[in-house]
């Protein structure tokens, strides 16, 4: 906001792209360190700077596309780029959290930022009905997380996680209802903000209706961090009490797997697409969820880096082309092979990552995260899990079988070098991980 | 280190194309296929001298979960290779007269396939294998989609679609048996030391077998195969055909075999109907077709059925009637579809009738031809006598019913071969034809390279007996 009284627009994205290579700097160093803060309302672990530093990563490079997307608009670039910062906050508060206020505060701070950001182009109406929807459908989940922790609260007298987590252990015979009760309201918020079926709703409007970069931002990072903060609520507290959820998280995993690919096939708006995509990529997630308990916070992270690095790379080539066709249908793609080889051949390297054929690091995602749903006897979710990613190829092929075999259409793209760093680095990066991935697989 | 060298020569060249343009690219292609050619031929040498252990290299990828990179070397995964690496320079050099759009795309893709290809064939840990396996139908597809003729769209996301769904089966095998085992290993010769591993054999012998059976393709996994070789360009066709359908083949006898026996015995007589079906079923449709490239899909059904009912026969003149004669359909398939491709060319539609005479004007071409079909038709003393005599020798051993049955691919093949060449080469002259060039330079390469290797093989089966003898033997334990 200062920059912009002086007349600094131009420096606001390079400070702010700068800060975060140095938080990022910071946030390595606290690798190992194990320290909490804030009467242990925050607590510092392997875990927590690992997810830290993709969410940094993630913010980076949306940061480096946002210099181009918002060139041309007028207002407020100070005031985007706050919010989106913000969304960082919330999202770092989502994986150090170690008291369940916080993790209130973080989700809070986190969904506040985007139901802006997700309305934030005023005049287009799609915007704001994804803001509105996303608001009240949102306001609903927290109030559920919210209840949940206070009923958590009343029946074991604590929000910090341990001691949480010591009470279901020390009263092992004679758990209260109250904190069943808690704990199946605060899983469901959490399933919200992950937007696993069948609190999935929201996902695909507002993902069609916000700006194309916010929903590249939301796939992504909010992703990860409703992930994140929900694994570690899954193995850190409830472990113990895991068994009573699992049934209803087997449920929602099938479910989501199956709604997310199934409804992808017969989308034609791109956005869309990759609304039910992540839907789906949700369901493989719930499969790490399942297997909380066996401390599969490698499988999380692996999968969430190849899942956020395909999807970046897939809207660094979407975004100039959407601005270019004025359109986000998967036709805007049509003949783009003729038009821009490199770009047609990106995206169909991004579209394989996400399809989860090897040799990307998708692939060996799903593997691993298969061979954990396996070794706690999923047996049918992973059968099933494989057979709807068969699916997944078929929506994914449709962009590059548009890229490749439609026409060209008149809209002439134009190159940027800020969308095409973020491209090579996504897809450089997803190769590297997949070729060697156990500096990555054996993090924690 | 040797496995290696034989991985890196296709896959250097396949980026350096990349950086080519026009006729520049596929020279290049020619070249480093004759490397690799050659390199298989010293390869061969140092192997039978020395053995494997020339050949292998272990290492580990990752250590949870447990991923390791096996690459070795058998009497098997030699006439594989050798296959792979005898067809490439010739599957490029029959491109040599034709136009091709951003031909140095194709060439990378062409390389690219031959470096999956020859993964696939040395691969000795399961992982790395299906990584391989997966990775041949990247570049296949996107040749066949970019290339391909009528309809490309949606033949070739079938065909992806229903391999990528065999082999998620087989990748959920993996998995499965990854779990079972308890070091958690999927190395091959721990797989098959200790098939048992505690898992039911019963369906993981399906998980396997439907992935290999949609590559071969055995009825009723076939229905991508007709349209996707009559849609896919020659040389997507002959690298499917010639090579990436014996990766079904290859992996029964790799990998099916040895780590579910039970699982097999126990289906055994189901894989070898299906299988025998196919053989009467193709050849039936075959002589119904007036498409040649479609005649040419069935008879290679019908082929790859005989050869997978040698295969679960389950004794050694079975095994080794299928190598032979997995090398030698590889060879003739290509030869026909490059046949196909000249007519096609020269005429400009694939119709069997509508066509005659064409020996008068052409009558190089007539004959090579002729040698092909005689060598897909099981005549004495061509490659595919030799295969099928041993094939049908096994499956009689198994059952004669069954053998009355396979040995109908004789006689049917002969009926759908010959009057096609009949109808097609000889007959009365159709005055359209009369202008039909005989072979140019690279044709005659080509052709004659394959006349030679039908009538040498023909002739001396022996080695590729003598190398696939040791393996096989071992396999029948």
């Amino acid at each position: 906001m200062v920059l912009e009284i002086f007349q600094f627009r131009k420096l606001i994205v390079p400070v702010l792209v700068l800060g975060l290579a140095i938080i990022f700097g910071l946030n390595l160093n606290d690798w190992n360190s194990n320290a909490s803060f804030f009467n242990n309302m925050v607590k510092i672990d392997n875990f927590s700077v690992a997810f830290a530093g993709l969410a940094i990563f993630v913010t980076l490079l949306v940061f480096i596309l946002s210099t181009d997307y918002y060139a041309g608009s007028e207002n407020n670039l100070s005031d985007y780029m706050t919010i989106l910062t913000f969304i960082l906050v919330g999202a770092l508060m989502m994986f150090n959290y170690s008291n369940l206020t916080m993790l209130f505060l973080g989700v809070e701070t986190l969904s506040i930022a985007l139901y802006v950001m997700a309305g934030s182009r005023r005049f287009d109406i799609r915007s704001n009905e994804a803001g509105f929807k996303y608001f009240l459908m949102g306001s609903f989940a927290s109030g559920f997380l919210l209840f949940g922790i206070a009923l958590i609260f009343g029946s074991t007298g604590s929000f910090d996680l341990a001691k949480i987590a010591d009470y279901t252990i020390q009263n092992q015979q004679n758990i209260s209802p109250l904190f069943y009760t808690g704990m199946f309201l605060v899983v469901f918020a959490m399933l919200f903000k992950v937007s696993a079926a069948p609190f999935h709703f929201w996902a695909p409007d507002v993902y069609e209706g916000a700006p194309a970069l916010v929903t590249a931002y939301m796939s992504t990072l909010v992703k990860i961090a409703a992930f994140a903060a929900f694994y570690k609520l899954m193995s850190y507290t409830f472990f113990y009490t895991f068994e009573k959820v699992a049934p209803v998280l087997n449920i929602v995993a099938i479910l989501t797997l199956a709604v997310g690919n199934l409804i992808a096939l017969s989308q034609s708006n791109f956005k869309r697409l990759l609304a039910y995509s992540g839907i789906s990529h949700a369901g493989y997630l719930m499969l790490v969820i399942l297997t909380a308990k066996n401390q599969t916070a490698g499988a999380l992270f692996y999968y969430s880096l190849a899942y956020a690095l395909s999807t970046l790379a897939a809207f660094a080539v979407a975004i100039p082309v959407f601005k270019a066709a004025n359109s986000e249908e998967i036709s805007a793609f049509n003949g783009l092979a003729k038009k821009n080889p490199w770009h047609a051949a990106a995206l169909s390297m991004a579209m394989i990552g996400l399809a989860g054929i090897p040799p990307f690091a998708g692939f060996l995602g799903k593997y691993y995260i298969f061979t954990e749903a396996l070794q706690s006897d999923y047996f049918y979710t992973t059968l099933f899990a494989i057979i709807t990613s068969m699916i997944g190829v078929y929506y994914y092929f449709k962009v590059i079988i548009a890229m490749y075999s439609q026409p060209a259409n008149e809209a002439k793209m134009e190159q940027s070098f800020n969308y095409n760093l973020v491209l090579v680095v996504c897809l450089i990066l997803s190769i590297v991980f997949g070729i060697f991935p156990s500096s990555i697989l054996n993090i924690f | 280190m040797l496995s290696l060298t034989l991985l890196s020569i296709p896959l250097i060249a396949s980026i350096l194309i990349l950086f080519t343009r026009g006729n520049l690219s596929r020279s290049l292609a020619l070249v480093f296929t004759l490397v690799q050619l050659a390199f298989t031929a010293y390869a061969y040498t140092v192997f039978k001298s020395e053995g494997a252990a020339a050949f292998d290299f272990l290492a580990n990828w990752s250590v949870k979960p447990v991923l390791n990179i096996h690459f070795s070397m058998d009497g098997m995964s030699m006439v594989m290779i050798m296959l792979a690496n005898v067809l490439l320079p010739l599957i490029v050099l029959s491109g040599f007269n034709r136009d091709t759009e951003r031909p140095h795309i194709f060439y990378s893709l062409m390389l690219l396939m031959q470096f999956a290809l020859n993964g696939v064939f040395i691969s000795f840990d399961g992982f790395i294998y299906y990584i391989f396996w997966e990775l041949a139908l990247i570049p296949i597809y996107f040749i066949s989609f970019n290339w391909g003729g009528e309809n490309r769209a949606q033949v070739t996301l079938k065909f992806f679609i229903y391999t990528l769904a065999g082999s998620l089966l087989m990748l959920f095998g993996f998995l499965f048996l990854y779990n079972g085992s308890p070091a958690h290993s999927l190395d091959w010769a721990s797989l098959s030391a200790n098939p048992a591993c505690d898992c039911n054999q019963s369906w993981l012998f399906w998980l396997f077998f439907i992935a290999f059976a949609i590559k071969i393709p055995i009825i009723p996994f076939h229905t991508w195969q007709p349209d996707t070789y009559t849609t896919a360009p020659t040389q997507g066709t002959m690298l499917l055909s010639g090579i990436m359908l014996k990766m079904g083949t290859y992996s029964l006898l790799r990998w099916l075999i040895p780590i579910v026996p039970d699982g097999v015995k126990e289906w055994q007589y189901v894989a070898i109907t299906l299988s025998v079906i196919g053989i009467v079923y193709a050849s039936v449709i075959a002589i119904m077709q007036r498409d040649l490239k479609r005649l040419l899909a069935y008879s290679s059904i019908a082929h790859v059925g005989l050869i997978s009912a040698g295969i679960f026969a389950l004794n050694l003149s079975g095994f080794q009637g299928s190598m032979v004669q997995m090398f030698a359909h590889g060879i003739n398939v290509v030869g026909l579809f490059y046949c196909a491709d000249i007519i096609m060319n020269r005429t400009q539609h694939g119709e069997i009738e509508g066509l005659g005479g064409v020996r008068l004007v052409a009558p190089k071409f007539a004959t090579c031809f002729m040698i092909i079909i005689l060598g897909s038709v099981a005549l004495p003393l061509t490659n595919g006598f030799v295969g099928e005599f041993m094939l049908l020798f096994s499956v009689y051993q198994y059952n004669t019913w069954l053998s009355v049955f396979a040995g109908l691919t004789i006689i049917l093949g002969a009926v759908y071969m010959l009057r096609m060449y009949q109808k097609m080469i000889l007959g009365n002259p159709v005055k359209e034809n009369m202008n039909f060039p005989d072979l140019m330079w690279n044709e005659q390469l080509v052709l004659v390279s394959i006349g030679i290797l039908i009538i040498v093989m023909g002739v001396f089966p022996g080695p590729i007996l003598e190398l696939t003898e040791p393996v096989l033997k071992n396999l029948i334990k």
